[in-house]
């Protein structure tokens, strides 16, 4: 199981890249195996600013269905399109082509209080 | 039989990860604790599968993703270990009797060697659990019943049970594996000198297989994809379970967990116990009217009658999304105006026809094939049309 040392992780298992003003938020490893086969992915806050810990979307997995938590309070800029034809990519490649949406990161200090990939992996148990 | 503390307790906990199914932790601890294992549940460890509790029982959910073993069996064979399934044999001159008066089905019709899908209703109107009733002899019958109620059927039988017929719970001495596809013919073969294409569906033979002694060897099954389920004593279990594999190895078998097990059996349009129905919806609501038969006396007879004659004011109905979203247990159905008609049962993503489908109770009026109705999706109200069951052509 990957956990990439350069993300920032939440306890609802949620990864963020931060790339200057804007970050990429998507579902870690360990969640993507928990969930199962992925089959849609539906975001309707494109557009809108949510708040940290509050929900930007819904996964659905064969299973079950999963809420998608902010890791920080931003925008949403961008969903990933490709994910309405290929949902099973957040399984095969959750830090890559699985990401989810793009948002702008309105409080950069709201990052300190993620997990770094060491304490996440001892969080899952891995 | 189950101490009742434990069982208590065990429910406690099914309710817990019940009511908390959206959390992405697995239940390690308590599971330990309190989570009873099948003769196999080393083996589903030992490859990787992911487990559950499920009825109080420790057991293999997928094992390398629901989709994909969802394909083996509709396509080829795979396994599933459904031990935690009960098991009652009932014996004398009686049992016939007791069985009549319990379930809902004709078992006075079973010729031996034949099964039969029933349902026990309860005196209120609703379900006490749905099962198999196997007759053996003339003076022996075994029920096959879900593992979350064994108690309470249990305890429901023996209520009835006015001529002391002779019961045995034998459900902790006794291994169950359902091979299906249409490759399980095929892939068990080998294993037996019973002819298995010449045991009709719903038929069984008892007899050695993999070198075990008195197996029952059943055509039966949840999936709409063929096969047979082996009742196996205990001690055999890991033995059979190895021959199985080899012996199918050049069918590619491969093990099955209960969520591929759901999704089988849901574009079947077979119900569940505890999703679709449950202790207060009728028999005839659920469609079981094919196996509920008002030529004999039973218990709850007058309930399911009368709704039979007066017409039942809600019915359970296939249904396949048209907007995207997945319908799921509990989730509101309404109609055009948002007027709540209904509420569904159970709901997936169907691997074979990728589409959304579920089942739901809708109201008389919105019953027929090709209504439409709605779903509400959280905060959404997502359109869905009723369709006729089964989903798939088995």
């Amino acid at each position: 199981m990957k956990f990439p040392a350069g993300l920032k992780y939440t306890k609802e298992h949620e990864w963020i890249k931060v790339d200057g003003a804007q970050a990429t938020i998507g579902i870690t490893d360990f969640a993507q195996k928990e969930l199962g086969d992925i089959v849609f992915i539906d975001i309707d806050t494109l557009g809108k600013e949510v708040h940290a810990g509050s929900v930007f979307g819904t996964i659905e997995a064969v299973k079950t269905v999963s809420d998608l938590y902010m890791p920080i309070t931003g925008t949403i800029l961008e969903m990933n399109d490709t994910l309405e034809a290929e949902p099973e990519s957040v399984n095969g490649d959750p830090y890559g082509s699985g990401w989810l949406v793009i948002c702008t990161v309105k409080d950069p200090s709201e990052l300190e209080g993620l997990m770094s990939a060491d304490e996440y992996k001892a969080m899952v148990g891995h | 039989m189950i101490d009742e503390t434990k069982s208590k307790r065990v429910a406690w906990v099914q309710f817990f990860f019940i009511s908390n199914g959206l959390s992405l932790f697995s239940p390690t601890i308590l599971n330990k604790i309190l989570m009873k294992n099948t003769p196999f549940t080393d083996i589903h460890i030992g490859l990787g599968a992911k487990m559950a509790p499920f009825a109080g029982y420790n057991m293999p959910i997928s094992y390398k993703g629901i989709n994909e073993e969802h394909h083996q069996v509709r396509n080829a064979v795979g396994v599933f270990d459904v031990s935690h399934m009960g098991e009652f044999i009932l014996k004398g001159e009686n049992a016939l009797d007791l069985i009549q008066r319990v379930t809902s089905n004709d078992a006075s019709k079973l010729i031996d060697g034949q099964a039969q899908y029933s349902c026990m209703p309860n005196d209120k109107g609703g379900i006490v659990d749905d099962l198999l009733v196997y007759k053996k002899s003339d003076t022996e019958y075994l029920l096959v019943v879900n593992a979350s109620n064994i108690e309470k059927d249990w305890n429901w039988i023996q209520s009835h049970n006015t001529k002391s017929v002779p019961m045995t719970n034998i459900s902790d001495d006794t291994a169950l594996l359902a091979i299906q596809g249409p490759k399980a013919t095929e892939a068990l073969q080998s294993l037996t000198s019973v002819d298995l294409k010449s045991i009709p569906y719903y038929h069984f033979a008892e007899s050695e297989f993999a070198g075990c002694p008195n197996i029952i060897i059943s055509a039966t099954g949840y999936t709409g994809a063929g096969g047979f389920e082996l009742y196996i004593p205990n001690r055999h279990a890991v033995a059979v379970w190895n021959k199985i594999f080899a012996s199918g190895a050049a069918q590619n078998i491969a093990p099955i967990g209960l969520a591929a097990r759901d999704t089988l059996r849901l574009e079947m349009g077979f119900c569940l116990y505890g999703n679709d129905i449950n202790d207060t919806t009728n028999p005839i609501e659920a469609g079981l009217g094919w196996i509920t038969k008002f030529t004999k006396d039973f218990v709850g007879r007058s309930f399911a009658e009368n709704i039979k004659t007066q017409g039942a004011s809600k019915t359970l109905v296939g249904f396949k999304m048209v907007d995207k979203g997945i319908p799921r247990h509990d989730y509101e159905i309404v109609d055009g105006n948002g007027k709540n008609i209904g509420i569904v049962t159970s709901g997936t993503q169907s691997p074979t026809l990728g589409e959304a489908i579920g089942l739901g109770y809708v109201a008389a009026a919105h019953a027929k094939s090709d209504s439409e109705i709605f779903i509400k999706v959280r905060d959404k109200q997502l359109k869905a049309v009723v369709t006729k069951l089964p989903f798939i052509k088995a």
